[in-house]
């Protein structure tokens, strides 16, 4: 009764009702995200009865893709093994010139700022430009042919190895280089005998990781007139062989999860 | 009314979580069930409103069967019995506000709730929910910046605001520190006696089921070793229920020492 | 006194595999790099070079903005376009197949197992060949990038997506069960306040990566500021080559810079 009481009273007590938060700050993000979908629909003349009209097209395209033209096998074998050779030979410049870069990069090892921000800055500045883009550059350089899609995969994979590696060499446990400091050890003897036994599982394991994407990527540079298979894409394209396109299609496919299976089991076992 | 009839439960592994369980318990009673760790309490909580299924027995809630209710059926009964947590099982990173609201999305058609908006009766109901634990100013606060026992007010004012008939509190208070925990038990307790609202809670510690609970029920190893009163809950039935002399451990003034 | 050290602490015997694994590694590097034209190279390309970076130095300033066609601005606010809209088609898409690949949302094993798969053939499949044959499909031009850009970025952000879903608190489920909700209340009351802000951040991740996608999807034709880079560079415009990678640089380098502010603050 008394417990009834009291929750009367507690009833009459004027309530407490704090002041609810605006929320203009959400409805303004919200116009603003409208704003600028609808924006980029009217850049790009996007529109939903534009992907309606392409739909049947689209179910046209599948329907020639399919069978696909086993036979075109033996025509891109050879293509193929080009592209994964561009990407070994690119991953492996790539990694080799990390390393310095990344060493310079990590201001556990360079103290002065001087040296690391504008290793950083240039090592940013790269990684903004994609690889397609740097093999239309190399092309226009070097020529048509493998070359310069190798030195565009080298290019990018310098880029991501060294970010990779300096953001792991800057998180490895700093005493056994102070150890060496007091033992009066140089810069050079630290990161041979303290520095690389960390850090070399995780630089081979970048450098896999990189392969994986740059074969990938190989697969495409042909677009662009920098070797391997991509080429086979305009040369089936053009003519609308598309069976022929889908053969190149399922072929990379099948290459792709195997490299990448390996190399997840190889980066598994040494991490 | 809860009506437990010769309630089993075996686990996928061949182990008896219970055994052949008769339990009935009456409108607005407060109910503590001891026992060791292991012995069946939660399982035989989350039985009541099935968030665990058994496999033999029936429960019957106000006098309709959960065991047998299905899709709609069985959130209408679950509706009516609101469930505290060890973990309090809020969503951290919402408002106090809309986790007490949370508790009425069983009122209202998946539709209607899906965009968000609850009527405004709703938002009072949960104001006077938040009121009743003594924590409305913190009604805009996200979840994770309130402390433990703070977070668990606002899981009972879930339940209040569920307008729960039945509540139950799976070891409420095993992650609030003696202070908090007394504060958590007083409001449900007052709950209790204010509303009416049969109160079954699992406990650790025995005093505070002494203190609290009208009616102790004791388990061991899955089944009912003890069921009665608190007068009759002697230190010899305790040691009964844990198969050993009270220690330290079961008793929160001590463990708090 | 006259045991070894070697009897002490015997040196750990090295596997025999060892050899192997240099071997072929050696084989296939002899392979690779053998099997590479080294030769070749045009004998321009050291002033192609040259005038590419004075290009870079003195770029085509007069390009950055037309009053009437095509120039610099236009192409780089097209490349941004077809980067939004295909980051929003995919992060839709992205929602069903994230509960559809989680774990922890289905009974079967075989439900989200499926799901992942799909999500990493979607993944394997590059951006540009979907834009190749979209292209065949809607015609050449911004939305063949657009759609492109929406399906490609599928397998990526669904994945995460769904190991987002897969790191929830199962508690407020659990709550929400218990006070009777139906399975969409839950997913809108417990599921979906845990997951927004990591698949936001996860979205303008994304989007930073389709921006780099979309400035070379003109390549082949699939709108954006690549056309206009090709045709430079095929017409050996160095100077405007120069200001196209220029507006490139920037524009990327200060989107990552605004959309790593704004993930920052989400998480």
């Amino acid at each position: 009764m008394n417990a009834k009481l009291e929750a009367e009273q507690q009833g009459r007590r004027s309530p407490i009702r704090p002041k609810a938060p605006g929320k203009t700050k959400h409805y303004l993000t919200a116009a603003f995200i409208l704003l600028l979908v609808w924006g980029s629909a009217v850049q790009s003349d996007s529109t939903l009865s534009e992907l309606v009209q392409g739909f049947p097209n689209m179910l046209d395209l599948l329907r020639e893709m399919f069978p696909p033209r086993w036979t075109y096998l033996d025509n891109i074998l050879e293509a193929m093994l080009e592209t994964i050779r561009m990407a070994l030979v690119g991953t492996t410049i790539g990694a080799l010139f990390a390393i310095p870069v990344a060493l310079l990069c990590a201001a556990n090892l360079i103290k002065s700022r001087w040296i690391y921000y504008p290793v950083r800055l240039l090592l940013n500045l790269i990684r903004t430009i994609p690889d397609l883009l740097l093999a239309a550059l190399f092309v226009a350089i070097f020529g048509i042919g493998p070359l310069p899609g190798i030195f565009a995969l080298s290019v990018f994979s310098i880029g991501l190895i060294a970010k990779l590696t300096y953001e792991a060499l800057e998180a490895i446990d700093p005493g056994p280089l102070e150890a060496m400091t007091a033992a009066g050890a140089n810069l050079v003897q630290i990161i041979v005998y303290g520095v690389v036994p960390q850090i070399q599982a995780h630089f081979a394991s970048f450098t896999l990781y990189t392969f994986e994407i740059n074969v990938r990527a190989a697969a495409v540079l042909g677009l662009v007139g920098a070797g391997g298979i991509g080429h086979y894409y305009e040369v089936t394209l053009g003519f609308f062989e598309y069976d022929k396109t889908a053969m190149i299609i399922l072929f990379t496919l099948a290459v792709v999860l195997i490299i990448d299976y390996i190399s997840t089991k190889l980066r598994e076992r040494l991490l | 009314m809860i009506e437990i009839r010769n309630v089993s439960k075996t686990y996928a592994n061949g182990t008896k979580g219970l055994n052949h369980i008769n339990l009935t318990i009456g409108q607005g009673e407060f109910v503590a069930i001891v026992g060791l760790s292991g012995a069946g309490k939660s399982t035989l909580l989350r039985s009541m409103n099935r968030l665990h299924d058994i496999t033999e027995g029936e429960i019957i809630i106000g006098g309709k069967s959960i065991t047998a209710a299905k899709g709609r059926n069985l959130r209408m009964i679950r509706r009516d019995i609101g469930m505290i947590f060890q973990s309090f099982n809020l969503v951290k990173r919402t408002s106090v506000l809309r986790n007490v609201l949370a508790g009425r999305v069983g009122y209202h058609s998946t539709l209607r709730t899906v965009v968000g908006r609850f009527p405004k009766q709703d938002v009072e109901l949960a104001f006077q929910a938040l009121d009743r634990v003594n924590i409305a100013e913190k009604a805009y606060s996200r979840a994770d910046e309130l402390s433990g026992g703070q977070q668990q007010r606002v899981a009972i004012a879930r339940v209040l605001a569920q307008e729960a008939k039945i509540i139950l509190a799976d070891e409420p208070v095993a992650s609030l520190d003696p202070l908090t925990t007394k504060q958590v038990m007083d409001d449900l307790k007052r709950i209790n006696l204010e509303s009416g609202i049969t109160t079954i809670v699992n406990l650790h510690f025995i005093d505070l089921a002494r203190q609290y609970a009208t009616r102790i029920i004791g388990l061991r190893a899955g089944e009912v070793v003890f069921d009665g009163p608190v007068s009759e809950a002697t230190d010899e039935k305790f040691a009964e229920i844990y198969g050993r002399p009270l220690g330290k451990e079961e008793l929160l003034e001590e463990a708090a020492v | 006194m006259t045991k070894s050290w070697n009897e002490i602490a015997p040196k750990p015997k090295k596997s025999p595999l060892r050899w192997f694994i240099y071997i072929a590694l050696a084989a296939v590097y002899i392979w690779a790099f053998v099997g590479i034209p080294f030769g070749g190279i045009k004998e321009t390309a050291g002033q192609v070079t040259k005038a590419i970076a004075s290009g870079l130095f003195s770029p085509d300033w007069d390009y950055v903005y037309l009053p009437d066609g095509e120039d610099l601005l236009r192409g780089l606010l097209d490349t941004l376009a077809i980067s939004i809209l295909g980051t929003l088609i995919s992060t839709i898409v992205c929602f069903p197949f994230a509960f559809w690949s989680a774990a922890n949302m289905s009974r079967s094993r075989l439900t989200s197992g499926s799901g992942k798969i799909l999500l990493s053939l979607i993944r394997t499949f590059p951006e540009i060949v979907m834009a190749l044959l979209f292209i065949k499909a809607v015609g050449p031009g911004s939305f063949a990038g657009v759609l492109a850009l929406g399906l490609h970025s599928v397998g990526m952000l669904g994945k995460l997506f769904a190991d987002e879903v897969e790191q929830i608190d199962p508690g407020p489920s659990e709550a929400l069960i218990a006070a009777g909700a139906t399975r969409l209340q839950i997913l809108r009351f417990a599921v979906l306040p845990q997951v927004l802000p990591g698949f936001m951040s996860y979205t303008l991740y994304r989007f930073e990566i389709n921006l780099r996608s979309a400035t070379i999807l003109g390549v082949i034709g699939a709108g954006g500021i690549g056309t206009p880079l090709i045709f430079a560079l095929s017409s050996r415009n160095w100077d405007r080559v120069g200001i196209i990678l220029l507006g490139i640089i920037v524009m990327i380098t200060v989107i990552d810079l605004i959309s790593g502010a704004i993930r920052k603050k989400l998480v």
